[in-house]
């Protein structure tokens, strides 16, 4: 047995729990993270790679606003530009009553700096003359884009590690508790970390830690499928999502599209495999949308594992049950996006005692018994 | 589905063999087959209109194909026979097939996987130049085209399949420049010994080797490539010793390069087949019984797709796997041609130990790859970046390689580099290669084109 004790310890090395590592380092707290595999190879690192703030809901968007700052001083942050390009995104509306709601999502977020614009069917053929579908119209974020999550979640976690983080990889956690006066966490092989504060990062596997303490969430897991073409001549300026769903999909500079569309429920966390029932349709759509993909290969297609809150919120803030424990998890789709705010503002609860953005939609106790009354 | 159907992937001498057996027991099975015609890749039949003899496509082989082929005609009719069928994902009990440029969904109550294997190679300097072939390419472009990879050949690699291939372009009126193994004279006399205990293949490997020898091929051992001359078209092939020494170049504007087989084993990776470190082969192979179960109930493997064991092997594991469906369906076999097939096999095996040693992997390559030589040719990653990440990133195993790395990323999903990518990160990180293991799998098996998916309406049939 090897006892170490530090002031946080961190259950969870993806992009949410190696940036808050990063953001305490910052600040001189002494940080031990506990990542059961490899850093950033979960979903932060399997993700499609959506870096959006368009289409997220109100009580998301001071967040997201938040990680827009953050992701333009990544290569400062983490020491490499991950492919983050700020290429736009143009979510597509089939319907009018679709593309009604593009515009009503213009008026609700006009505080937050999005700048959307909507193009109507003429103006989107005339800008992006390889969209294929009858289409009612788009909203465009000039300023939205995409980037690597291979790269950029383990680069969060390589930065704190230089900024002096202590990071165990291949080291599950296997027990935690609070013993009155600290966190006592066993990982691994006989590890026991003490801390005063203890951050429950750990995505899709957060409720399992938070139930430890008590803290009970409704959290399942879900498992988006996602493909991507061999590489082909630059055509995707930028990046496509569509209302409701459908298909997203954005082009890499080295000319691969990475795809996106539909959801698997209820796997195991602890495995994910595009599904069977879901590639065809998805390729299918894929061609509707951009026709001019039909005759492209598609090399791979892959899953992850997403946790996912009913409301389609994650958990974000204080445990109701013990001080010095903070709960992020159950990001699914905004992770990736959202992670490095998520992370400093974990780091603003353990330094200062509360966050400079609102995280109260994001209570972990919102789907309990009294909260629902 | 109640009834029994079993499915076979591939129809080389395992799948053929494993059909027959079905057939005899009553059933019909569907056979897909990524070819034109059935053979694999070691009995590929020429297209329609040429008319070159098997004894001169097939050499000593010639009897074998001849057999296996008509076996298929015979079973035309007793057999749902499905070519030009590739089967790009494998999951529960069903396979998706690309037939004819649409997928479809087949399903199975038993599956056997025979699906073959393609050649390992080791990245050096120049090896992606036009005009470099695998020595099973080489072989194909002979076979199935009638033709030749250059008009001045060199051989290099190791295994039986470098003097076959040597002796079938020269038996062809090829122009072979020479022959160079990597593996030493050495090592093959060595195993001589082995060898007399099956006599067959030491005529055969002798054969080919007395027929090069008079007809003044130079037959070279212990080479090494030192990097291939020529920017558009192979020009020549610079070589030294394994011991050092000088370098040699050979005139030539045609390279065939291989150094053994491995096994094409992503099906039954899909399916979540168990898999173990396979020492001799230095790959990570699904987990079979002596009668070629799979760690999956209803899923069997045979042939050189499930571990590298040889044409005459695949023939007698795809009719023992075939027995052992049958057995498990509850259907009577003959207990003592199982056990027959088992023994042969283990012989095989055996002697297969025997050739391993005679030609034995060049793994020192490895380490002295320069590095800016290409390893991924899909992704274009370099021997260095690879090296640089593993130096950096505490990278233990393949699949954490492959993320930060690209390598393995591409077309081709490591198909063509994992081999050698496992290797180099084993002698990187001074690791046993077993400890760095496999790439996950992920459909599809090879590229299916975006327009491979049925109309919508047979599109959400499938989805249902």
């Amino acid at each position: 047995m090897k006892t170490l004790a530090t002031e946080v310890t961190i259950i969870g090395g993806g992009i949410v729990g190696a940036s808050a590592a990063l953001f305490l380092r910052q600040q001189g707290i002494a940080v031990i993270v506990l990542e059961g595999a490899r850093c950033g190879a979960k979903a932060s690192g399997v993700n499609y790679g959506g870096v959006r703030r368009q289409g997220r809901s109100l009580d998301q968007m001071p967040l997201s606003t938040r990680a827009h700052e953050l992701w333009a001083q990544l290569p400062a942050l983490i020491g490499t530009d991950g492919e983050y390009v700020r290429s736009g995104h143009l979510k597509l509306a089939t319907t009018q009553d679709d593309f009604a709601e593009l515009a009503r999502y213009k008026e609700q977020t006009r505080g937050f700096g999005m700048h959307l614009q909507l193009l109507g069917p003429q103006q989107l053929k005339n800008c992006y003359p390889w969209l294929g579908k009858s289409l009612a119209g788009a909203s465009l974020c000039p300023d939205d884009g995409h980037a690597n999550p291979r790269l950029v979640s383990p680069a969060f976690a390589w930065a704190a590690r230089r900024a002096g983080a202590i990071i165990h990889e291949e080291c599950p956690v296997t027990g935690a508790a609070h013993d009155g006066q600290r966190f006592v966490v066993r990982a691994g092989d006989g590890l026991e970390v003490r801390s005063s504060y203890l951050l429950n990062c750990a995505g899709a596997w957060g409720k399992d830690f938070a139930r430890m303490f008590g803290d009970t969430v409704p959290e399942s897991s879900l498992h988006p499928q996602m493909m991507v073409t061999e590489p082909l001549p630059l055509f995707m300026q930028v990046s496509l999502g569509m209302h409701g769903g459908g298909i997203y999909a954005r082009q890499v500079a080295r000319g691969n599209v990475v795809l996106g569309g539909g959801r698997e429920f209820g796997q195991s966390p602890a495995f994910a495999q595009p599904s069977q029932k879901n590639m065809l349709p998805l390729l299918h759509r894929v061609a509707e949308v951009i026709p001019q993909l039909q005759g492209a290969h598609v090399i791979r297609f892959w899953s992850g594992v997403e946790g996912r809150l009913p409301d389609n919120n994650p958990v974000i803030g204080a445990s109701t049950r013990i001080k010095g424990l903070f709960h992020a998890f159950g990001l699914c789709g905004a992770g990736f996006q959202i992670g490095p705010a998520v992370g400093e503002v974990l780091a603003d609860l353990v330094v200062k005692g509360h966050a400079k953005v609102g995280i109260e939609p994001f209570r972990i106790d919102r789907f309990s018994a009294e909260a629902t009354m | 589905m109640n009834a029994i159907q079993p499915v076979i992937v591939g129809a080389g001498p395992a799948g053929i063999r494993a059909a027959q057996a079905l057939v005899q027991a009553g059933l019909k099975p569907i056979v897909l087959d990524e070819s034109f015609h059935p053979g694999g890749q070691i009995y590929r039949q020429p297209p329609p209109g040429f008319t070159r003899p098997k004894s001169q496509l097939y050499g000593t082989e010639h009897h074998k194909a001849d057999s296996l082929h008509r076996q298929m005609q015979a079973m035309e009719s007793s057999i749902d026979y499905r070519p030009q069928s590739l089967v790009w994902n494998a999951q529960g009990h069903a396979l998706d097939v690309i037939q004819a440029g649409r997928s479809t969904r087949v399903e199975f109550s038993h599956l056997i996987l025979a699906t073959g294997a393609t050649d390992r190679v080791l990245p050096f300097e120049g090896w992606t130049t036009p005009g470099v072939y695998t020595l099973g390419a080489s072989q194909i472009a002979l076979k199935f085209q009638g033709t030749v990879i250059g008009s001045r050949v060199t051989f290099l690699g190791t295994g039986p399949l470098l003097y076959l291939v040597a002796y079938q372009y020269v038996k062809a009126g090829a122009n072979v420049v020479a022959v160079l193994d990597t593996g030493s004279l050495a090592a093959r006399a060595g195993a001589l010994a082995g060898m007399l205990r099956t006599p067959a293949l030491l005529a055969k490997g002798l054969v080919f080797m007395a027929y090069l020898c008079a007809k003044g091929i130079p037959m070279l051992s212990n080479v090494r490539p030192v990097r291939v001359q020529g920017q558009e078209r192979v020009r020549g092939l610079v070589c030294r010793s394994a011991d050092g020494g000088r370098e040699r170049t050979f005139d030539c504007d045609g390279i065939g390069y291989g150094l053994g087989l491995r096994s094409e084993t992503q099906l039954a990776s899909l399916l979540g087949c168990e898999y173990r470190f396979h020492a001799r082969d230095r790959a990570w192979l699904p987990q079979r019984d002596e009668a070629g179960r799979s760690s999956l109930p209803q899923v069997y493997l045979a042939g050189d797709g499930a571990g590298i064991m040889g044409a005459d092997a695949a023939e007698r594991a795809g009719e023992r796997a075939a027995l052992a469906l049958l057995a498990d369906a509850g259907m009577a076999i003959d207990q003592n041609r199982a056990q027959q097939l088992e023994h042969q096999l283990q012989h095989i095996d055996r002697s297969r130990t025997v050739l391993e040693r005679a030609f034995p992997f060049p793994a020192d390559m490895v380490p002295s790859v320069a590095d800016e030589v290409v390893l991924c040719r899909c992704e274009e990653v370099t021997v260095g970046t690879v090296r640089r990440a593993i130096a950096d990133g505490s990278i233990a195993e393949m699949n954490r390689l492959k993320a930060l790395t690209r390598v393995g990323m591409g077309r081709c999903q490591g198909r063509m580099c994992a081999a050698a990518t496992a290797e180099l990160l084993a002698s990187a990180r001074n690791v046993p290669l077993a400890d760095v293991g496999r790439i996950r799998t992920q459909p599809p098996v090879k590229p299916i084109p975006i327009m491979a998916c049925p109309p919508p309406a047979a599109c959400e049939k499938a989805g249902t």
